[in-house]
């Protein structure tokens, strides 16, 4: 009982970081049919920026690289690598999507891939190829619970997903900018001749997605230290595999996805099988497409974002 | 609009120029090779999941080289060493290894550290018949690829057994988990000679569980073991993953001690596992606070000239250039055959590591082992394995670890 609740906390705790990549990828799928590769290279990005950001501020508040942990400088982190990525989208959608807008669909999707090993090997050649350790932005405490035991780093892996998860729900549903995102997502041609400035509205999405990202990138830094350029690539898929599970272009139903991910993978890994522990993502993406390709929220919604 | 066309072909035209060309990763004496230099390759893991393991090597392997060429090169011929990046990847090890041999027509080739690497490439050198000495590859497979493949370094199933050893009889521990990484050869192996020699001596393992490298998240087979509750943790990986183990070790709750191989060996795993690794311990090929004349100069050279301390790579390293260069000087000429003769000929050279006299498997026969323990962020001196120095041992399985090394260490 205990190391099931363990488990499961294992798993929400991974799975909050795919369902915000997941976010990322739905919402440009839900706007503009594309799936974007590029996005989980964003959110490699958006780890780097955290790591360099945090000797950057270090230096500024304390005079010195070495990162003392302290909330001031984690948020200050935070926002400085939301930034930065949100910048990154903007550029990626300006740059590589805006000018294929009216090309076949295929052709923005072989510029994705093409995007996804820009930043992959040029990321290789900037921040270089060897793994970096991401420094403790916070105080680790730990807490007990249940018989299990938590970090405080997890909460707060979990508190802050909820934060921005909330934020994007509350853009999508409640302002007057997400009701054009729905427009255009809808019905592309009859929005833009209502008056609503698509291309305004799609880099807007493209900026908010990779915002996610680099929140996702600076949680995931702070839970598993590791971070390297290449790191992109299977929490991407993962994320991806998230995002059809829901449903891709369903909001809640990437969360969902990412969440239901994280857990499978967290009991894949404490049974016999932990071997196999990737490729659990890939059978359960192999399944959907069989059985409900439309993914678990796909069918029913009629809004997409 | 016209920019839309313009931004795009600049950034295309610009990624080829970066890309297209990427910087050649030779570090050798620089410009053309002078026709009598003799060239060695080394294969190195200089950047990715295991770099510090090229990185030491080769600054070991470069100390070495100076001596040498200060005291005149090999037959009067100075020696030049060309390093080769791995990118601690076993097709890149093989890419690496005929890149040395075809292009810079090497005379012999050292590397690379890890095994998976190692058996990537040995065949390679084994086809050209160019000599390849591994310093660091401890899986027994390495050296089976063919009778060009040597190695300086202790096997796996004497550091399995060593270790078990020391957990079982030393440590009386009875109950372990193995944690492994299946990506890799070394871990693979060392796992299962720890184990056989473990259940041999009463011990049980209690869970078997595994991993991949380059994985970050291991919360899920830690929350097993720790389910299982063992009394220690065998974890016999690369310092990488082993730094972020001990950390999520320690977030779970797990107390117990973890105890690993020499694939521990790097100056980054404290930095990386901090306090968490406290009281954990690993087996290695030496100690950088041993007392012997041997290890101090090489110490102090090394530190006079990259001002930090050596780990055991870096003395593998400087240990398999001056046996190389030995062999070299020895042959008669530095054709593959004629030099592989030689260095299969080796016998009492004396290392920083150790004695090294090479088997008839062109494996070394008894070499030291030690057993170093995390305390205070530092490495200290838990037990000494010398079977050199007890005849009794050499062929018996080691029975006891010696505790403190102190009489052991002066017997080199």
């Amino acid at each position: 009982m205990d190391s099931f609740l363990q488990n499961l906390i294992n798993g929400i705790g991974i799975g909050s970081i795919y369902a915000l990549i997941a976010l990322g990828y739905t919402m440009v799928y839900g706007i503009l049919k594309l799936i974007n590769f590029a996005h989980s290279d964003v959110f490699m990005v958006g780890a780097f920026m955290g790591y360099y950001g945090a000797r950057i501020f270090s230096k500024l508040m304390h005079g010195s690289e070495v990162v003392e942990p302290g909330w001031p400088l984690f948020t200050l982190v935070l926002l400085f690598s939301v930034a930065c990525c949100g910048l990154l989208g903007y550029l990626n959608e300006r740059i590589a999507y805006r000018p294929l807008r009216n090309a076949p669909r295929i052709a923005s999707l072989i510029t994705a891939i093409g995007l996804s090993f820009l930043l992959e090997y040029g990321g290789q050649m900037v921040f270089g190829p060897d793994p970096k350790f991401f420094p403790q932005l916070l105080e680790k405490h730990q807490l007990q619970f249940l018989g299990t035991s938590i970090t405080s780093h997890t909460v707060i892996v979990l508190v802050v997903a909820l934060i921005f998860m909330g934020i994007l729900q509350y853009i999508v549903y409640g302002t007057k900018f997400g009701r054009a995102m729905r427009a255009v997502s809808h019905n592309f041609e009859t929005a833009a001749l209502m008056g609503i400035p698509t291309d305004r509205v799609i880099s807007i999405t493209f900026v908010i997605g990779s915002m996610l990202a680099a929140v996702g990138g600076v949680l995931y830094g702070l839970s598993y230290s590791k971070i390297e350029p290449l790191m992109g690539i299977m929490l991407g898929l993962k994320a991806f595999v998230a995002a059809v599970l829901g449903g891709i272009g369903n909001v809640p139903g990437a969360v969902i996805g990412g969440l239901v991910i994280g857990i499978v993978e967290s009991f894949a890994g404490a049974s016999p099988l932990s071997t196999y522990k990737d490729a659990i993502a890939f059978v359960i993406l192999i399944l959907i497409l069989l059985f409900r390709p439309s993914g678990i929220f796909g069918k029913y919604q009629a809004e997409k974002v | 609009m016209k920019i839309d066309r313009i931004i795009p072909a600049v950034i295309a035209a610009s990624s080829i120029l970066l890309f297209g060309c990427p910087p050649k990763e030779t570090t050798g004496a620089g410009g053309a090779p002078a026709a009598d230099e003799i060239a060695i390759g080394h294969l190195a893991s200089m950047t990715g999941g295991q770099a510090t393991f090229g990185q030491q090597t080769d600054q070991g392997i470069k100390l070495a080289l100076e001596e040498i060429n200060a005291k005149g090169g090999v037959k009067g011929r100075k020696v030049r060493v060309i390093t080769e990046d791995t990118q601690s990847k076993q097709e890149e090890a093989a890419n690496a290894a005929s890149k040395l041999i075809s292009r810079d027509n090497v005379t012999a080739i050292l590397g690379e550290i890890a095994s998976s690497n190692s058996l990537a490439a040995g065949p390679i050198a084994q086809l050209a018949k160019i000599p390849m000495i591994s310093p660091g590859s401890t899986n027994p497979a390495v050296t089976e690829k063919g009778d060009y493949i040597f190695r300086i370094c202790f096997i796996d199933p004497y550091q399995g057994e060593a270790l078990a050893n020391y957990v079982a009889n030393t440590m009386k521990l009875k109950r372990a988990a193995i944690l492994r990484d299946v990506r890799s050869d070394y871990s693979m192996g060392l796992s299962d000679y720890f184990k056989n020699t473990f259940e041999k001596l009463g011990g049980k393992i209690v869970v078997d569980s595994s991993y991949s490298q380059g994985d970050s998240d291991f919360k899920s087979q830690l929350t097993t073991i720790k389910g299982a509750k063992p009394e220690v943790i065998f974890v016999p990986g690369y310092y990488t993953e082993i730094g972020q183990i001990a950390v999520q070790a320690r977030d779970l709750g797990i107390t117990v001690p973890l105890v690993g191989g020499d694939g521990w060996e790097s100056p980054k795993l404290i930095e990386i596992g901090g306090k968490s690794l406290e009281g954990s311990f690993y087996s290695n090929h030496y100690h950088v606070d041993d007392p012997s004349p041997a290890v101090r100069d090489f110490v102090v050279a090394y530190q006079k000239k990259y001002g930090t301390t050596p780990d055991a790579m870096a003395a593998l390293g400087y240990d398999s250039m001056k046996f190389l260069a030995a062999a070299m000087e020895r042959a008669p000429s530095l054709d593959g055959p004629a030099l592989r003769d030689e260095i299969a000929k080796s016998a009492g050279f004396q290392g920083v590591t150790g004695t090294i006299t090479l088997g008839p498997d062109r494996n070394p026969l008894n070499k030291k082992l030690v057993v170093l323990e995390i305390k205070d962020g530092k490495l200290v001196l838990r037990a000494t394995v010398d079977p050199a120095a007890d005849a009794a041992a050499v062929t018996a399985p080691v029975e006891t670890a010696t505790a403190v090394a102190t009489e052991t260490a002066a017997t080199k």
